[in-house]
This record gives structure tokens, C-alpha cells and sequence, in this order.
């Protein structure tokens, strides 16, 4: 890295202020005007309709792999989609999740 | 008898498990950027001013890199638009609130906390702004201080995780904890499974662009399979 200390200050404060701005956009603009229906129905899936696209990418190609698919990832994922749908609880199933990846890490060395 | 402070306390019940998750990431982040040459002081920095995980290892990733600043602040930008579409849609449960407090929660509007906290507004009868807030705080309270604390031990101590171990994997696995739970009616599956495609069809895109073609199309899929669902 060949910055100066000035460069990535610069970086930090400006990539901070702009995804504090990201963040307050809506939130701070809108308020509690009242959105139309349409607006409101759209925004009733932002969770599902990112969410699923932002870890598809780190479930099938891995970066630690160099990108390679990988039976321990894939079957953790696979795994964690199953005790969630079994027990039905966040916690349990980010635990029985982590507890089937690292089983597999260790199984498969 | 729901008060704000009980629903604190769900919210904080709520985020404890994200420590697995937050505790390695922030780590990695304080080993990496340090080894990459940056000092305590801009660690930390990032750590309190972006709270992004991605954004600040994407930004890090451009800066070994010596890409020029503003290219940094445009690709790790890129990666946060999410965040816009987060804001836009806790307006609708937040917005009654104050100027004040819409600012600071907007400070501690996450990935993790986001999720939590829509899956709660989701499947509890309705709520105050005010205890919506509380929520959200409460989950955000074990969640933005273990960010620091790991980044400052990752970048002051180095790395105590022996390396090989798949922790990069907590990340997917604490979302489709999340994501699963929400998946209650066929509009909400049709939405994440146009996310999956899209994501995989757009992966080309530069920076993370693909992802948010990929997000608004769920939504509008979404949107109008519930339409046609309620127009039957």
C-alpha cells in the first residue's frame, strides 16, 4: 500500500459518510409520510430479495476455495436450511449450522 | 404486557447469536488491515465510521491494490447501496419517530440487524415506533460493540483463529437462518429465488452491481406475485 496517511483518512471518512447517507436516506427522508400501497408492497420483500442474492455467491464459490464449489460449505448450507426448517428458532439453528460446518471441516480434512 | 424495554431485551435476545458471527469477521478485519499496513487508529476507524463488513474488506482489498481513492469509495460504496433499500424499508415502521432517533438507528442499520429486525416486525401483531426502536436497538447492543472489540483484538493481539477453518461461512449461515423464517408465502419464495437466479445470471456485473438488479427484480417479482395472489 503506497498512500499517504492523508489518502486513506480520506477513504474511511468518505466511505463512511456515504454509507451513513445510504443508510439515513429513506429513513430520514420520508419519515411518516405515508407511502402508496404499491411502494409499501414492494418494500415488504427487501429482505428476501437480498439477502439470498447476497450469500448464493458465498455458498457456491466460496472465495477461500479460490471459488471451488465446496461439499463442506455446501452441506452446512444445506444442513442449516433443514434445522431451520425443523426447529423453527434463529438461534438454534445459527448454532446447529456452525456445529454441522465445523463437523464437516473436520470429517472431510 | 409488551413495554418498550421488554421488547429491548427480545431484541437483545435476539442479536446474542450474531456474536459468532461478528466476533470472527471483525477479527479477520483488524488482522488483515493491519497486516496490510494501516495503524490502530484506522482500523478502528472504519470499524466505528462504516460498520460494514464487505465494504470495508472490498475498500481494503482496492487499497493493497493502490487503486486510486475515489475508485475504492466507488466500488465499496457499491457493495453498501443495499443499505438504501434497508432504510426505505423500515421508513414505513420507523418513521414516526423523531429526526434524532431515526439518525442513530440509520448508524446501527445492518445486515444482521436489519434482518432481525424485519423478520421480528414481520411475525409479531403491530407495534409502536417506539418499541420497534427499542428492538432494533436491542438487537444492535450485543452486536455494533463486538464489531469494535473484535476489530481492535484482531488488529492488537493478530489472529487467534487457527487459519483453514471455514469462518468465513458463519456469514451464510446466520442469514439463512434469517432468510428461511421468512419464507411464509409463495411471493416471499418466488422474491428469493429470483434473488438466487439473478445474482447468478448478473455475476458478471462489476462491484456488487449485479446483486442490486438482482434484488430489485425480486422485489418487483415479489410484489407482483402477492397482487395477483390477492386479485384471485
Amino acid at each position: 500500500m503506497s498512500y499517504d496517511a492523508w489518502h486513506i483518512w480520506a477513504i474511511i471518512l468518505g466511505l463512511g459518510a456515504g454509507t451513513y447517507l445510504l443508510r439515513l436516506s429513506f429513513l430520514g427522508m420520508i419519515g411518516d409520510r405515508p407511502l402508496p400501497a404499491w411502494v409499501l408492497r414492494h418494500l415488504r420483500y427487501t429482505a428476501v430479495a437480498v439477502m439470498p442474492g447476497l450469500i448464493t455467491p458465498l455458498i457456491l464459490f466460496p472465495q477461500a476455495t479460490g471459488g471451488e464449489m465446496d461439499p463442506v460449505r455446501l452441506g452446512a448450507a444445506l444442513a442449516t436450511i433443514g434445522i431451520s426448517l425443523w426447529t423453527r428458532n434463529v438461534t438454534l439453528t445459527i448454532f446447529g449450522g456452525a456445529a454441522v460446518l465445523f463437523a464437516l471441516h473436520f470429517a472431510l480434512i | 404486557m409488551t413495554n418498550t424495554f421488554s421488547e429491548f431485551r427480545a431484541g437483545t435476545r435476539a442479536g446474542l447469536p450474531f456474536i459468532l458471527v461478528i466476533a470472527p469477521f471483525g477479527a479477520v478485519f483488524g488482522v488483515v488491515a493491519t497486516e496490510a499496513g494501516l495503524d490502530l487508529a484506522q482500523v478502528m476507524g472504519f470499524s466505528f465510521l462504516v460498520i460494514a463488513g464487505a465494504a470495508q474488506f472490498v475498500a481494503l482489498q482496492m487499497m493493497v491494490e493502490n487503486a486510486p481513492v475515489l475508485i475504492v469509495l466507488a466500488a465499496s460504496l457499491a457493495v453498501n447501496l443495499r443499505m438504501a433499500m434497508y432504510s426505505a424499508a423500515l421508513a414505513p415502521h420507523l418513521g414516526s419517530l423523531s429526526f434524532a432517533r431515526r439518525a442513530l438507528v440509520a448508524y446501527v442499520l445492518v445486515d444482521q440487524t436489519f434482518a432481525a429486525a424485519s423478520l421480528h416486525y414481520e411475525q409479531t401483531p403491530p407495534r409502536t415506533a417506539a418499541q420497534k426502536m427499542a428492538y432494533f436497538l436491542g438487537v444492535s447492543t450485543p452486536v455494533v460493540p463486538v464489531w469494535y472489540a473484535a476489530t481492535w483484538a484482531g488488529a492488537v493481539l493478530g489472529s487467534a483463529v487457527p487459519p483453514g477453518l471455514p469462518i468465513d461461512f458463519a456469514v451464510p449461515i446466520t442469514f439463512l437462518a434469517l432468510i428461511v423464517p421468512m419464507l411464509r408465502s409463495a411471493a416471499h419464495v418466488v422474491a428469493a429465488l429470483v434473488s438466487i437466479i439473478g445474482v447468478l445470471v448478473f455475476a458478471v456485473m462489476p462491484y456488487n452491481t449485479g446483486l442490486l438488479i438482482a434484488a430489485l427484480l425480486a422485489m418487483i417479482a415479489g410484489a407482483e406475485t402477492e397482487r395477483r395472489m390477492a386479485a384471485r
